[in-house]
Order: structure tokens, then C-alpha cells, then sequence
């Protein structure tokens, strides 16, 4: 198979460095440090230590026997990466660009969030590093992962909230990318998602292949064969090409992303990049996209707000337009549900983002036989959600006060 | 040697030589002048006002016109034009109506127009519909902020093939790897970004930037203009000595965000944009 991308940084017709010139520079400046970087034994022992000491590797890998049997079909095996350090899968690729900033001499890094936990995972980072750590957050987004931004300030993290166009991920993304035009010389870009301008989509998916590399060899150790298929959510895609990767040659093995429809693709309130959008250009790349017919770009919706992204990454689109991988999508309801269902019969609370996947898995797994395996990228642990979650379900999970235990005696309030 | 001559020597760059941008830097290099060439958010205010807006432009001595090409997600751009932006797509700028525009602007004045917007709408409509349509509306160049050579010759050659530039950026943190490579391919002039930023957010420094911008003006086959940060007349009378073209945009955009009506933006943008171009007229400072 021909190794993607080329060397410009294109997957076929899509990826590239769609920048102002004023960014050239340090695009072609990291191009040249990860090609010298990603060689040397002294950046892979690092990497190597850091992910099993700091992060937790390997993640297992579980098979949700109580699920598969209430469905009655494939049986489904989950990738833990839920347990990685700060509690996704995020942790994989900012440590290892963490590393790769430090042999630069970057002291500053810059990061966009959704969901936040990319920017925990880039808070973590960089604490742990020593650097100075600024992450950009859209103000809607910020509302909805009050806990992580919490988390992203006791790390030490200066939380930037972005008031302008949908404020979400998009213009997160947007304005790290502003700040960054500003800082060139000073700054790291650590992008979050497996998106944005050559080299980062490569960058992302070398470092998150981790996830598909270990699965691989623990599936094949506890199963003695392959899965059947392959299933992720899908949102910038950094997970899912993560798993996907280390698959792709692998035959008679199927690659499912699962993308947010939101209230329902025909509703147009979505995030279903690859499944309803067309081609065009954002954040640098070429790439799928939610565009109206003049080439503006839609605003997306999803209930996880790691999904509510109106792009997706490049390699994902050539995965698509050839047929190596299919892309489905679940409902923010049908996301609900599977995260309620994992809950109950595994006792694993998944992200939002990653109930899309296992929604999936649950359309998936009656269809098939008893023998079949689905493999999924169990990408995040959705203690960050519950307030949507109840939000969702009418509770309330503030406001009311708790009675007192016993009432305080001999004092009064001042 | 002159421009002309060095363009003379490379016909894979300047494709508009003898088109109205050529010959406008050739008649202001007679005169001894840079180039004052205000950018106007198309639409801002509605689009009835952007026309008025550009004959009142020319009146005051504009000697290109920089169009701006409303995108949603101008991410090369600053606080002021992501609401020019924003205000101008709520009043339903589209690109096809911002090429009608240059239609009726066309029947009264041959300035020439350079389209200046974003990768995604240019390429939406098209790279040779767009390079066919600008062509009959009379625009003279397109500016594609977040595309830089590596990913232009797919907008580049449908243009260059109908007399029309494709604009390059440069910045200050280019190498001379960058400065080679966008010269290789330059045409109409270089736009050069005078600070490491957004638009209309860091104030340009005529000093800092002058080594820079004469290196890659003596290696230039097209003109080369300066802007991002320029407001003042003591500014584009500094720049003027040393550059080929002061664009100012922010500015103007904020000047038309503070007023209080539609007529008194267009005066007070005007106002303005007289007072720099007759700061370009004198290539000294004061």
C-alpha cells in the first residue's frame, strides 16, 4: 500500500498546508524536527517510558461479555483507553508532541479544546514538563465541561475562552490558530485532533497508532485472530485513526467510524462530517466539511462536545473516498442510550463522545453470529459528562442544597 | 533592472504584465509614488454601500482596490475583520454578488480589484469558474490568504491563463527558502505582512521591517507592498519610501464599525483614505 501522506502532506486529494505564509515556516520547521525526532532511539525510549509510567500502557482490553450477551450476537471487546492517565486517549499523542515541542527549545504551548480533554491532556503535559500551557476553549464549550476546565486550571493552565462565531471547537481552533500566527516563533501548536495542516494529521496518527498496535496484539493473545471490524467515533478523528491505522492492511478486517448526527442528519443539526458533508477547506486541510452551497462553513451539533466539530481529519476523508473504512452515525439520543446500556451491564461509564462507537456496536452486534468479534476504542471515561447527561434526563445535579447532618449547636451564623 | 524588465526575463511570473495592475504600478513608478491600496470588507453595511464606498475610494486616490471576500472562519484575521466578516455574511454577502459588484464597479472606473478572501469560498465556487468569472467581471487578482504556492496551482494556472495574478503572501518570518519559493511564483506583487500576526491587531514598525523588505524587493520580479498594522500617514509615508504599495485595511473597518450611519462611514473612511494617499505621494518622511 502506498504510504500516506506524500510528501506535501496530501492523503490522495485531501490534507495539505492550506496556512497563511506566515505559518510556513514553522509547519516546515516541525515537518523537519518529527522526520529527525521520530528516528531517534533517545525520543522513542522516552515516549515508551512516559506512555507505560505516566500514562498507564498498555491499556487492557475488555471483553464486555454481559453486552454482547443481552444482544445476542458479535461479541464486543473494548479498548481501554478510558483508563490512560486524565482519562482518554487524548494523553497518547500530547505527551509525545510535549516531547517533540521540548527538543525544539519551544517553551510555550498553545492547544484548542472541545470536549476538554484535549486541553487536560495538554495541561497534563505540560505540567509535567515544566512548560508554560495555554488552552483555547469556545465559551459554549466551557459551559457545557465546567469539570474540565476546572481540572485544566489546577494543572496550571490559563484557559482561553473563545466568544466568537459558534464558540465551540471550530472557533477554539480558529483562534489557537490566530494565536499562533502571533507567536510563531515562540510557541508549540499542540493540535488535539488528527486535523489541521501537514504535518500534524501524520503527526497525530503516528502517535495515537499506539492505540491500534497494542489492541492488535492483545486481541490476537486473548482470541488468537483479528476482529471482525473496527468501530470509533469519529469527531476530528484522532482516536479513530488511532485504532484504525495498525488495521489497514489487515484483510477481512471492516473500519467503522461513527460520526454525531445530532437530533438526526435529515434535521441538519449534526455533526456528520463524512456523512453529509461535502469537500472544502478549514483548519488547514482539505478534507470533508459542513458547508452551505457558498462555502461557509455550518455550525455543527452534538450533545458530546468532542464530536460538535463541522470538519473532520484528512486521512479520514481518503479512508472514506476509498472505501477503506465506512462512516455511520448515531443520535445524540442513541448515544444516551448506549452509554446508559454500558453503564449498567459492564459498570463502565463511557465519554459521550465514545458512546456514538458503542451505539454503533449495538446496531452492529445483533446482525451478526455469536463467533464474530467488534473491537471498540473504548476512547474516554464519561465522568466529565454527567451533568449533561442529567441535563438530559431532567435531573438536576446542583442547585438543591442537602440537608445538614445534624444542625450546628452553640453557634450562630454570622 | 527594473520590474518590467526582470519580468520580461521570467514569463512564468507576471501574467497580468500589460493588464491594469501592471500598468498602474508602471505609471506610479513614473510618479514616483507607492501604491495606496485600501481594502474594503465587501458588504460591510450592505453591498449598496460598498459600492458607493469604492467610488468614493477611487475619488480619493486609490490606486488598487483590495475587495474582501466575507468568510466565516477568517482565521488569519483579527477582531475587527471577523466582525466586518460576520456583519457583511449576515447582510448575505455571497461571493457571485461580490463579482457583480466588480461588474457595475467596472462600467465607471478601471482601478484594479484584487479579490482577497479565504481558501474555502474561492474554491467552493471553483477554481476555473471563479478564474472565468473574475476574467468577465474585470477583477485583476486574487488574494488567497491561506493558500500558500505548495497548494496553488490548482486556483494559480485557470487564472494565469485568463491575464489574471494570484497574490502571494511573505512575512516576517520568512526564510529566504520562503522568500525564494513565493517569488517563483509571484505575480501582480507581493503582499508582505509587516508583523508576525492578525490582521489589525500588532502596529506595524516601518524600521523593523525595512532591511527585510528591500532584500526581497531587490529579488522581486513584481512590486512588493506592505500592510497589516498601518493606520497613520506617518506610517505609510515611512513605508512608502521603501516599498511599492501601503495596504490598509483594518483601519478602514473600524472606522465603519464606529459610525454612527451608513454616509457618515463612507466620509469618514473617505477622509482617511485621502490623507494616506497623500502620504504615499511623498516617499519621504516627514
Amino acid at each position: 500500500m502506498q504510504k500516506l501522506p506524500d510528501a506535501s502532506g496530501h492523503f490522495g486529494g485531501f490534507g495539505g498546508r492550506y496556512v497563511s505564509e506566515t505559518l510556513m515556516p514553522a509547519l516546515l520547521e516541525l515537518e523537519t524536527a518529527y522526520s529527525r525526532i521520530r528516528r531517534d532511539p533517545g525520543f522513542k525510549r522516552e515516549l515508551r517510558e512516559m506512555l507505560s509510567e505516566y500514562v498507564g500502557r498498555p491499556t487492557p482490553l475488555t471483553h464486555a461479555s454481559r453486552l454482547s450477551d443481552e444482544l445476542g450476537g458479535a461479541q464486543i471487546w473494548l479498548k481501554r483507553e478510558d483508563l490512560c492517565h486524565t482519562g482518554a486517549h487524548k494523553i497518547n499523542n500530547t505527551l509525545g508532541q510535549i516531547l517533540i515541542a521540548n527538543r525544539m527549545g519551544k517553551k510555550r504551548i498553545i492547544a484548542e479544546t472541545g470536549a476538554g480533554q484535549h486541553g487536560v491532556a495538554s495541561a497534563t503535559a505540560a505540567a509535567k514538563f515544566g512548560l508554560e500551557c495555554e488552552v483555547f476553549m469556545g465559551a459554549e464549550d466551557v459551559r457545557r465541561q465546567a469539570l474540565n476546565v476546572f481540572r485544566m486550571k489546577l494543572l496550571g493552565a490559563k484557559v482561553r475562552v473563545v466568544e466568537s462565531g459558534s464558540k465551540t471547537l471550530k472557533d477554539a481552533m480558529n483562534e489557537a490558530l490566530r494565536d499562533w500566527i502571533s507567536n510563531v516563533e515562540s510557541t508549540y501548536y499542540l493540535i488535539g485532533s488528527a486535523a489541521g495542516p501537514h504535518p500534524y494529521p501524520m503527526l497525530v496518527r503516528d502517535l495515537q497508532s499506539v492505540i491500534g498496535r497494542e489492541a492488535r496484539a492483545q486481541m490476537r493473545k486473548r482470541t488468537g485472530r483479528d476482529p471482525d471490524a473496527v468501530i470509533a467515533c469519529v469527531g476530528g478523528g484522532s482516536n479513530a485513526i488511532g485504532i484504525f491505522h495498525p488495521f489497514l492492511e489487515v484483510p477481512g478486517v471492516r473500519l467503522v467510524g461513527v460520526e454525531a448526527a445530532g437530533h438526526g442528519v435529515p434535521t441538519g443539526s449534526h455533526a456528520a462530517t463524512l456523512s453529509a458533508g461535502t469537500c472544502g477547506i478549514l483548519h488547514g486541510a482539505r478534507s470533508y466539511l459542513l458547508q452551505d452551497e457558498l462555502g461557509q462553513v455550518r455550525e455543527a451539533h452534538s450533545i458530546s462536545a468532542g464530536l460538535d466539530y463541522p470538519g473532520v481529519g484528512p486521512e479520514h476523508s481518503w479512508l472514506r473516498e476509498s472505501g477503506l473504512a465506512t462512516y455511520e452515525t448515531a443520535t445524540d439520543d442513541e448515544a444516551l442510550e448506549a452509554l446508559d446500556r454500558l453503564s449498567r451491564t459492564e459498570g463502565i461509564i463511557p465519554a459521550l463522545e465514545t458512546a456514538h462507537a458503542i451505539a454503533c456496536a449495538i446496531r452492529l452486534a445483533p446482525t451478526m453470529p455469536r463467533s464474530a468479534i467488534l473491537l471498540v476504542n473504548l476512547s474516554g471515561r464519561g465522568d466529565k459528562d454527567m451533568e449533561t447527561v442529567a441535563t438530559a434526563r431532567g435531573v438536576t445535579l446542583r442547585g438543591e442544597t442537602p440537608a445538614p447532618v445534624a444542625p450546628a449547636r452553640g453557634r450562630t451564623d454570622a | 533592472m527594473t520590474a518590467r524588465s526582470r519580468a520580461a526575463e521570467a514569463p512564468e511570473t507576471a501574467p497580468g504584465d500589460g493588464g491594469r495592475l501592471a500598468r498602474r504600478f508602471a505609471l506610479l513608478r513614473e510618479r514616483d509614488e507607492a501604491a495606496f491600496v485600501p481594502f474594503v470588507m465587501s458588504g460591510d453595511r450592505g453591498l449598496d454601500t460598498t459600492a458607493t464606498l469604492l467610488d468614493e475610494l477611487v475619488e480619493a486616490g486609490a490606486d488598487v482596490i483590495e475587495l474582501g471576500v466575507p468568510f466565516s472562519d477568517p482565521m488569519a484575521d483579527g477582531p475587527v475583520l471577523q466582525r466586518a466578516a460576520t456583519r457583511a455574511i449576515a447582510a448575505g454577502t455571497t461571493l457571485p454578488r461580490v463579482l457583480e459588484l466588480v461588474v457595475d464597479f467596472r462600467r465607471r472606473s478601471d482601478v484594479p480589484i484584487v479579490l482577497f478572501g479565504y481558501a474555502n469560498p474561492f474554491f467552493r465556487y471553483g477554481p476555473e469558474p471563479l478564474a472565468e468569472a473574475a476574467a468577465r467581471a474585470g477583477v485583476d487578482a486574487i488574494l488567497c490568504v491561506d493558500t500558500p504556492p505548495e497548494e496553488a496551482d490548482e486556483l494559480r494556472l485557470p487564472l494565469r491563463e485568463r491575464g489574471l495574478d494570484m497574490i502571494f503572501l511573505l512575512a516576517p518570518t520568512s526564510t529566504q527558502a520562503r522568500i525564494r519559493r513565493v517569488l517563483s511564483v509571484a505575480s501582480g506583487f507581493v503582499y508582505f505582512v509587516s508583523v508576525a500576526g492578525v490582521t489589525g491587531v500588532k502596529t506595524a514598525d516601518p524600521h523593523a521591517i525595512e532591511t527585510l523588505v528591500g532584500r526581497i524587493r531587490r529579488s522581486s520580479p513584481v512590486p512588493v507592498g506592505v500592510g497589516f498594522g498601518i493606520s497613520t500617514p506617518e506610517q505609510a509615508s515611512e513605508l512608502s519610501r521603501f516599498s511599492d504599495a501601503v495596504i490598509v485595511g483594518s483601519h478602514f473597518s473600524k472606522l465603519f464599525e464606529e459610525a454612527p450611519d451608513d454616509a457618515l462611514a463612507v466620509r469618514e473612511v473617505v477622509r482617511s483614505a485621502r490623507a494616506l494617499k497623500d502620504a504615499t505621494r511623498r516617499r519621504t518622511a516627514p
